[in-house]
């Protein structure tokens, strides 16, 4: 499905290598060793390898469902950034996860994230989170509020 | 051989011991939460506030998904007490409201188990940082027992 590109290709929009840097700079993503795969116009890729002190059951060593969250609350947040007009706060309303399937333990685990619909104030994302290409774990939705003011 | 975490599990209910549920938990240890037994069996979480925490710099402000992480780990650390012979129960999903921004400071947070049935349990939990009656987070999540 389409994503929400700028509606007027006029409409400035943050360059996605600013976008880039700023989500690599995020310090929790650091503390976990993410990083940062593809932005492309309202759609962000993050990816996570698996470590042992991110599991949540050390019976079958399935990270913990904080991780989960936090890639796709970034990886949602990040597709927004880019195809909002310009540097402005914005603040997730709420997030929805949907846990498919158990993490596997070691394989990395990637977080994709698609902004489907812009509004003047609200931004509507879904997102999915997998690992092996194809093998998902988790789904999402996800809105946030567009700040009034521009930083 | 390491103890299995289900008996770690079950051996700091039998102790009355909630922070070693912690101590059970991998990722509950790496992002600092220490938790501790109100007076009715009810647990409170704490996260104190760390740099690497953060989500946004500018704010500063803490990442949404430890928020989100730790909601869902009072809800399971909740659902462990509350149990009579504890197992580890599964996510099935989590929904989160984020009321206010988390600031650069201690966050608590605290669950309640809206319905316990013998498969699914449903869990409502909220975080906190001044005052428990202005929530950062809320959220609800359904959790497979067994």
């Amino acid at each position: 499905m389409a994503s929400a590109e700028p509606q007027n290709t006029t409409e400035p929009a943050i360059a996605l290598e600013i976008i880039q840097q700023f989500a690599a700079e995020i310090p929790f993503l650091k503390a976990l060793s993410a990083s940062v795969e593809t932005i492309e116009r309202g759609r962000c890729r993050l990816s996570l390898p698996w470590q042992e002190h991110l599991v949540g059951d050390t019976s079958t060593g399935i990270v913990h469902g904080g991780v989960i969250t936090t890639l796709l609350d970034s990886a949602s947040g990040t597709a927004v950034f880019s195809v909002i007009p310009r540097v402005m706060q914005i603040a997730t309303l709420d997030l929805r996860i949907d846990y498919l399937r158990p993490a596997m333990p070691n394989a990395d685990i990637v977080a994709e994230a698609e902004c489907y619909r812009l509004s003047k104030n609200i931004a509507f994302v879904r997102g999915r989170a997998f690992q092996e290409s194809d093998r998902e774990i988790a789904s999402s939705l996800a809105t946030f509020m567009l700040a009034s003011s521009t930083l | 051989m390491a103890q299995g975490q289900l008996d770690q599990l079950r051996d700091a209910k039998k102790r009355q011991a909630p922070q070693d549920l912690v101590g059970a938990i991998p990722y509950l240890e790496f992002v600092g939460v220490t938790v501790r037994e109100e007076a009715d069996g009810v647990l409170l979480c704490r996260l104190p506030f760390q740099d690497q925490l953060v989500g946004n710099p500018t704010l500063p402000a803490l990442h949404g998904g430890v928020i989100g992480g730790l909601l869902e780990s009072v809800a399971l650390l909740q659902l462990i007490w509350s149990m009579e012979s504890p197992v580890l129960p599964r996510t099935i999903n989590t929904s989160i409201d984020y009321l206010r921004s988390g600031q650069a400071k201690d966050t608590f947070a605290r669950g309640r188990i809206t319905k316990q049935g013998r498969r699914v349990a449903n869990v409502r939990a909220e975080a906190w940082q001044d005052d428990p009656n202005k929530p950062i987070a809320a959220a609800h999540g359904h959790f497979l027992l067994g």
